[in-house]
């Protein structure tokens, strides 16, 4: 650049690149983010009659599915012109049979009414196998809830809560501890194992920019191999069987059965409404939970403000890993399982976000949430070996509800941001020298 | 005027066009019906020239394939002649200015042949000279036959040009007038009451210097140079007004104050002490106010409530909390206090931000702002679409912590802000301040100043700074 030119007039052509304003500043994440805006449709778009209605929808769905795969029923279907009432009412009742065995697996078996032999205990089966199932969801469901309200996709709950049981039950057998104390340091174990899990994804947001998608997932898996790798280590391995799995936890650190030993339901539930508490009030009411939403809601106005954008990541992910961690803790401390095995962990990170997302990521949304998801795996045992139906018929219905909640929602999102980003498009060509 | 353009959808009415009604469903629709637009944020492609953006989405071809340059370049050529609006059509769009780029984006439209064009807000961006010329492009399209919707809200412009005035006030037309309306009549009719326009400024002796910047460089964030080799200096009970056309290094000069930008060379001392390398939160500490440029990005959460809104870089304090809660009763109750005196139009301190006006959202950064003891006040375009009557608010709040003895930094595109308020005027051109002035220089020095005519004239630019 030589001499710039006097003011830029008419001489068209004349000008050159000297006579350009100096680039004004466009940050690069100066933009609506899918994050924020699907959280804003959420919970704008659903209401609780548009949950309501979407686990009825989903039950219907479901009910097809039953229908289709259910080979007496669909052979009435092929004489269905000369005698539609038997496909009918076969449809029906083998339907209604599924959903009922749902009920009385998750709720109360009106049929155990009485019937001969049927003690207190056992009408509170099914509502303790639902909160037993339901209680380590709680976990990973506000973990990613958590995560989210940090305007951070947390997908690692899965590996999170394996490193957290995995720590859990290693002090939960390792140790000799006295009653109580074992229990609290095998909880803390898992919380922290869980927080090294969430730090490190965190980190390497805050450090580097690698997104917390990839990095969770990828954390998930190796989570998953160390475990399986773990049991089989000396000390680790339980020496008195062939098979894959450790030692037994000892009864000092194991959670506390509520109603009676027969009923699994057990301490952990008490735990996860505790956290449940907690985490609406570290949200709404703390200082750490104003900068987490405020980073976020809007980074930028975040920073402006003097809080710290990196360091709010790193805390966000390390809440979001413990609560992880200790839902992990909740099963193999708990009466789900007593040691470790490869797949001790089940789906419980997986299920968490679908958890979160039908709770509309808000902490006691969670915990509902939960329940729902508790309920369909308890009554689904019973409706597989009662009413002959797939368990996987279980994870169909729980993925339509969260779809039909969650679609809508994602859609609507995707769409307002391609608005803005087309308006957007506009300033960056005025501005964007 | 976005529905006009076929941008949005009317929810009722109709639009009559020559006294025909027309449904218009997007843009192509409007420039069937002879409409054209001319957005606050030009529609152009940085790296295709004139013509070629001319001719964009209306490409004509011969024999079907080829594009037919040659013929938009004759269209260009054709158009430009006719109503004086002077443009190269073989530059490059990235390589003109933007006041030139403004032409281009109203031959685009007058190609396509339209009768009626809108120019929405075209004068944000103009140096005085640049509007000057533009209101001249305005008067030959008129003299020509175009009819042209021209939205504005800077009144002397309104005034200059305009045959016909219609204030819009809240989505509803308020009132009709012609151009012998006075500033002070129109600026009532945009505000509902009358309106005092001039701010009082009374005499003040400035104090000691509050805010040092020496030899400041900072890079914007395509790592070019924004701010090169800045001095300033701002005393206590002083207002220095920052001129300068956009993106001439103010904001990132701002931004560096803040510490929200890496300083590459240079010092700036709050009161004698360094706050090079201190975090924003420090320097918002150390009593510095600060109202961010672009107020929904960097000033507020906007699914914040207000009240949160308002402590957003005051809390996990006391009076607000500690460092683990937040006390939401003395949250509530200061929020409601700053509504009334900050006379914020809101429903409630629990509504969102977003629920706000952009001159409400504005009265709540300022009121965050000044409700805490400052040493400096950092105000970058406070007034930036926001209505007369809030401006007429912010201003009086800046002139009365100009009262108590704050220093005060006010970065403005608007001349007439700068040159109102200011003790002191530095002009900021290509990351320098090229020249100092007191408010009373006449406007046309100091809007040449701005484009950078003194610069030309006094000193020779060393080479490759600027980049």
């Amino acid at each position: 650049m030589t001499e710039s030119e006097p003011e830029p007039v008419p001489a068209a052509g004349a000008t050159t690149a000297a006579d350009a304003p100096i680039a004004p500043r466009k940050k690069s994440d100066d933009r609506p983010t899918l994050g924020p805006e699907f959280l804003r449709q959420l919970w704008t778009a659903n209401t609780v009659t548009v949950t309501v209605l979407a686990i009825l929808v989903a039950l219907v769905i479901g009910g097809i599915m039953i229908i289709i795969s259910t080979p007496t029923v669909t052979a009435k279907f092929g004489y269905f012109f000369a005698r539609p009432q038997d496909a009918l009412s076969a449809s029906w009742y083998t339907v209604r049979d599924a959903y009922l065995q749902l009920f009385y697996g998750s709720v109360f078996d009106f049929s155990s009414i009485g019937q001969p032999g049927v003690t207190w205990w056992q009408w509170f089966q099914p509502i303790s196998e639902t909160l037993s199932y339901a209680t380590p969801l709680v976990f990973t469901g506000l973990s990613v809830a958590v995560a989210f309200r940090g305007g951070l996709f947390n997908i690692g709950g899965q590996g999170q809560a394996i490193m957290g049981l995995t720590v859990a039950a290693t002090l939960g057998f390792v140790l000799h501890l006295p009653i109580v104390i074992h229990l609290i340091v095998a909880l803390l174990g898992g919380i922290i194992g869980g927080a090294i899990w969430g730090f490190i994804p965190g980190f390497l947001k805050a450090r580097t920019g690698a997104h917390e998608v990839i990095t969770t997932i990828m954390l998930n898996y190796i989570a998953q191999l160390f475990l399986n790798w773990f049991i089989l280590q000396g000390g680790v391995h339980n020496p008195n069987r062939l098979d894959a799995i450790s030692k037994d936890v000892l009864g000092s650190a194991k959670l506390p059965r509520l109603l009676n030993e027969n009923l699994r339901v057990d301490g952990g539930i008490i735990l996860a409404l505790l956290f449940t508490a907690l985490v609406a009030w570290l949200l709404n009411r703390s200082t750490t939970g104003f900068e987490l939403r405020a980073v976020g809601s809007n980074p930028d106005a975040a920073r402006t403000a003097g809080m710290s954008v990196p360091r709010t990541i790193i805390i966000t992910m390390v809440i979001a890993g413990a609560l992880a961690g200790l839902g992990g803790s909740t099963v193999v401390l708990g009466a789900q399982a007593n040691s470790l095995t490869g797949p001790v962990a089940g789906n419980i990170g997986f299920n968490g976000l679908l958890v979160a997302l039908l709770g509309r990521v808000r902490p006691w949304g969670v915990v509902l949430g939960a329940l729902l998801f508790g309920a369909l795996q308890a009554g689904g045992n019973r409706m597989q070996s009662y009413a002959g139906i797939s368990l996987e018929l279980v994870s169909v219905l729980q993925s339509l509800i969260v779809l039909l909640v969650a679609a809508p929602a994602l859609v609507k999102a995707i769409f307002r941001l391609r608005e803005a980003r087309a308006a957007r498009l506009g300033t960056v060509m005025a501005k964007g020298w | 005027m976005n529905v006009l353009y076929g941008l949005l959808q009317p929810d009722e009415g109709q639009i009559l066009v020559d006294g025909k009604a027309v449904h218009i469903r997007g843009p192509r629709d409007a420039i069937a019906a002879g409409i054209g637009m001319v957005h606050q944020h030009f529609m152009l492609v940085p790296v295709f020239t004139v013509a070629e953006n001319v001719m964009l989405g209306t490409e004509r071809t011969t024999r079907g394939v080829l594009l037919d340059r040659r013929r938009a370049r004759k269209d260009v050529l054709e158009i430009s002649q006719r109503y004086g609006l002077a443009v190269d059509p073989d530059a490059t769009i990235e390589d003109l200015p933007v006041g030139i780029q403004q032409r281009v984006e109203i031959i685009k439209a007058l190609v396509r042949e339209v009768d009626l064009l809108i120019l929405d807000e075209p004068t944000a961006v103009l140096t005085p000279q640049e509007t000057d010329d533009l209101l001249d492009v305005m008067r030959s399209l008129r003299d020509s036959g175009k009819s042209i919707v021209f939205i504005t809200h800077k009144l002397k412009e309104v005034k200059a040009i305009a045959d016909r005035i219609t204030v819009v006030r809240r989505g509803r037309t308020v009132g009709t007038t012609g151009p012998d309306a006075s500033e002070d009549e129109l600026a009532a009719l945009m505000v509902g009451r009358s309106v005092i326009l001039t701010v009082d400024k009374p005499p003040k002796q400035p104090g000691p210097a509050v805010l040092e910047v020496s030899g400041l460089a900072v890079n914007d964030d395509r790592n070019h140079r924004a701010v090169d080799g800045v001095d300033l200096e701002v005393r206590a009970g002083e207002v220095l007004g920052i001129a300068g056309v956009q993106g001439n290094g103010q904001t990132e000069l701002v931004e560096a104050i803040m510490g929200l930008r890496h300083i590459l060379a240079g010092q700036i001392k709050l009161a004698g002490r360094d706050l090079k390398g201190q975090s924003t939160k420090d320097i918002l500490r150390a009593g510095v106010g600060y109202v961010p440029e672009d107020r929904s990005v960097d000033g507020l959460v906007r699914e914040f409530s207000i009240a949160e809104n308002l402590i957003l870089d005051r809390y996990g304090r006391p009076p607000f909390g500690n460092a683990f809660a937040l006390d939401l009763a003395a949250i509530g109750a200061s929020a409601n206090e700053r509504i009334t005196q900050f006379d914020i139009r809101t429903s409630g301190a629990d509504a969102p931000a977003s629920s706000l006006s952009g001159g409400n959202q504005q009265k709540v950064i300022v009121a965050r702002e000044m409700s805490r003891p400052l040493k400096l006040f950092v105000a970058s375009q406070p007034t930036r679409g926001v209505d007369v009557g809030s401006i007429e608010f912010i201003h009086s709040q800046i002139m009365h912590e100009r009262g108590i003895g704050t220093a005060v930094l006010l970065v403005s595109s608007e001349l007439d802000e700068v040159m109102a308020l200011s003790d002191r005027i530095a002009v900021m051109y290509r990351g320098r301040i090229i020249a100092t002035v007191s408010p009373d220089t006449p406007r046309e020095e100091i809007g040449l100043l701005m484009a950078g005519v003194h610069e030309a004239q006094g000193r020779r630019r060393t080479d490759g700074a600027g980049q």
